[in-house]
């Protein structure tokens, strides 16, 4: 990689190689905050300082009001993580990370799918919902609201059923886990 | 008490004697606090040089510094000290004012989100919200700004929690439960690292800044001198072992020695005390010290394996670790004479590769040699600040700095405008000892107010400019790597310094002649007040020797 005060004009392919160590899966980083005000913008803003997309993102109370957690989920084939995560340490508000395993981890997220549901379609919708575990928790005369539980993969099977029959609108919390076994996470 | 009272209070219980800063509408009850206050304050003329005053009084003496601005602007001036205070691991703490809480986040008169703004560059910063949390918030900032690895803290408050009437009982402790560094140093991984040093045949031990703010200097020196380890310091280390010392082989990185250069690329272990492979170190970075292991010692988990991969890693205080790390040493008794034939290349080198320079025949000064005479005129004691560029360069080449804490300048950040008043500070930090300031004449034009601060204080600091005209270090780049175009350089012979010194109510001397030159910068020492003696020294003139841009430190050049 040339240095800013070189001529030399860069290449794309250099510069998109220069960015670190790659582990090739994806991360839940599962981190326990002080809960305190903007704690999450530098939780958040050192992923961005380093050119980090965050993939999905939960933050909610723990069984101690002082503390949060933040679960968060980055694409290790596309960021370095070794570094992020000391970086983390770092943050004076910030207690404890837990990288997960995905073998050692047990994740959830919800999702909300609202699809257009007119005549016969309905009757077919209600029935992936069914096999997908889900409930229906609104029903209008063009539509139906689906809510489904489990991991992303999970979701994501369900959102390419569902698709084609008219997805109206998407939400989704992002990813929480817990670490398997007596152990807290 | 008033809020700000008992800001006053806190600050004296952390033993501030002295803080720098500007008044201004948001942070107005924090100067009246002061004005009975029994601080002493120093009224800068820049809120960025009283950050960077903060900063030198904190490398000088090794205390927090502290520095006060108001909301917005003042905040915002503030941004570069406390930007080069993460780069350096200054120990500091910002006190900034703040619009009324009614009128956060309202584009409030002189509102800035200055939390917000430096985040990426604060150790920790805390944004008040409720006046009774002052105290805690105020021993909280100044704990984590001088423990674990040091750094800026800022704390910013808002106007009307200020003048709130609060409760206030001394704090005797602090509660951060994520944040604990570690000081001791694994004791196993100690062992390993005598074990390494002990089978080393060609190690060299390379110390960095960290052993300055551990001030593990001597600590430092027992280690090397348990065996005869050769040492280089980086910039920000020079100081930390005694440049006149038989084992010392000069700076390393970018404009080091060669010896050093060449001795980290050949070694077969390499013992990183306080230092952080940056790249003005390590050149091309695939092609650095390619034999060696490595040992890496710091306070700074997030160091440790970052830009190179460590060996043995060891997280902790350098203070306390050297001590243990000699002791594991001595007692494996290792061969000395497995060092004959390491030493017998290094002294090589050191013969073949001094630090050289053509001196002029006439009467020109060469910037080099004006280093030299400052060394000469000081007795080689002085404390001394410098801006960036060439004369920074040359001031860490041929000033050889015999202790810590003598050597002050900005080396992460790289702020053009730090000499003036990071040297103020120091002055204010020591004022019993001599302090100069090495100034380039493009630097000094950054913060040059700064000498009013120097004669209204009656803080005597020297202030020596190497003046060539010329935006050096950039000059010197744009004639090596830009086919000489000097692109935007050219400072040309304004201001008359010495005009704008007597403007100021300090002393103005210029100096053009190399004979004159030991005895004018003595007379500029034994002169009282603030002097600025503005030195013309050779217009193009390059430093070396240089390892060039993206190369190798087996191909300096120079």
């Amino acid at each position: 990689m040339g240095e800013p005060g070189t001529k030399e004009i860069l290449n794309l392919a250099d510069l998109e190689a220069s960015g670190g160590i790659h582990t090739g899966r994806k991360h839940i980083l599962s981190i326990l905050v002080e809960n305190k005000p903007g704690v999450l913008a530098r939780v958040a803003g050192l992923f961005a300082r380093r050119g980090f997309n965050i993939g999905s993102l939960a933050v909610g109370p723990t069984d101690d009001a002082s503390i949060s957690r933040i679960t968060l989920t980055v694409d290790g084939a596309l960021h370095p993580i070794d570094q992020v995560t000391k970086q983390l340490h770092k943050l004076v508000n910030v207690i404890k990370i837990r990288d997960l395993e995905p073998e050692e981890t047990v994740a959830r997220e919800l999702a909300l799918f609202k699809v257009s549901a007119d005549g016969e379609s309905r009757a077919e919708i209600l029935q992936f919902t069914e096999i997908f575990r889900g409930k229906v928790i609104d029903v209008s005369k063009r539509s139906v609201t689906v809510e489904i539980t489990g991991t992303d993969d999970k979701i994501e099977a369900f959102e390419q059923m569902i698709r084609p029959f008219g997805l109206i609108e998407m939400v989704r919390t992002g990813e929480i886990a817990v670490a398997r076994g007596r152990s807290a996470t | 008490m008033r809020a700000v009272d008992a800001i006053i209070e806190c600050l004296k219980a952390e033993g501030v004697d002295v803080v720098f800063g500007i008044p201004g509408g948001a942070n107005l009850p924090t100067y009246d606090a002061l004005y009975y206050g029994g601080i002493r304050h120093i009224l800068c003329r820049h809120e960025q040089g009283a950050g960077h005053a903060a900063e030198g009084y904190a490398k000088a003496s090794g205390r927090v510094g502290v520095a006060l601005g108001t909301s917005g602007p003042g905040a915002t001036n503030l941004v570069t000290p406390i930007a080069d205070a993460m780069m350096d691991s200054v120990p500091t703490v910002f006190l900034t004012g703040q619009v009324r809480t009614e009128l956060l986040g309202t584009d409030g008169f002189q509102e800035a989100d200055i939390s917000g703004i430096t985040m990426p560059i604060v150790k920790h910063s805390f944004m008040v919200q409720d006046p009774r949390e002052i105290p805690r918030v105020i021993h909280e900032a100044f704990h984590i700004a001088r423990t674990g690895r040091p750094g800026p803290v800022v704390v910013d408050i808002p106007q009307d929690l200020s003048r709130a009437d609060i409760p206030y009982e001394p704090v005797d402790s602090v509660r951060l439960p994520g944040y604990n560094p570690t000081t001791e140093g694994n004791a196993k991984q100690i062992r390993l690292a005598a074990k390494a040093l002990a089978n080393a045949r060609r190690p060299v031990i390379y110390a960095g800044g960290g052993v300055v703010n551990a001030d593990a200097a001597r600590e430092l020196v027992e280690l090397a001198t348990s065996d005869r380890f050769p040492v280089t310091c980086t910039l920000m280390g020079l100081g930390a072992f005694p440049a006149p010392h038989e084992q010392w082989l000069g700076m390393l990185g970018m404009h080091g020695t060669r010896t050093a250069n060449y001795a980290m690329d050949e070694a077969d272990l390499i013992c990183a005390i306080g230092a952080r492979f940056d790249d003005r170190i390590t050149g091309k970075l695939s092609e650095f010290a390619p034999r060696a292991k490595f040992i890496h010692i710091d306070i700074d988990p997030a160091e440790i394996s970052k830009n190179v991969p460590a060996h043995i890693p060891i997280v902790g205080d350098a203070k306390k670790i050297l001590p243990k790390l000699t002791r594991e040493y001595r007692a494996l008794e290792a061969d000395a004479s497995r060092l004959d034939a390491w030493w017998q290349r290094i002294r090589g080198w050191q013969e073949k590769h001094p630090l050289r320079y053509e001196d002029s025949e006439d009467s020109e000064i060469k910037p080099q040699y004006m280093i030299e005479a400052l060394y000469e005129a000081t007795g080689g004691d002085a404390i001394v600040t410098s801006d960036v560029g060439q004369h920074q360069m040359w001031t860490a080449q041929y000033y050889h700095f015999k202790a810590p804490r003598r050597w002050i300048n900005s080396g992460g950040l790289g702020t053009m405008g730090f000499g003036l008043p990071s040297a103020l500070g120091a002055k204010v930090a020591c004022p019993d000892e001599t302090v100069v300031c090495v100034a380039g004449d493009g630097s000094l034009q950054m913060t040059s107010q700064e000498l009013a601060t120097c004669v209204s204080e009656e803080i005597p600091v020297k202030v020596f400019i190497m003046n060539n005209g010329y935006l050096g270090m950039v000059r010197q780049w744009q004639e090596l790597f830009w086919d000489r175009r000097y692109s935007a350089v050219d400072m040309g012979t304004r201001p008359d310094w010495v005009k704008l010194a007597e403007a100021y109510g300090a002393t103005g001397m210029r100096v053009a002649d190399k004979s004159e030159l030991v005895e004018a910068m003595r007379t500029a020492l034994l002169t009282d007040g603030p002097v600025v003696v503005d030195v013309r020294v050779t217009r193009e003139e390059n430093c070396y020797p240089m390892i060039p841009v993206g190369e190798a430190a087996r191909d300096m050049v120079g």
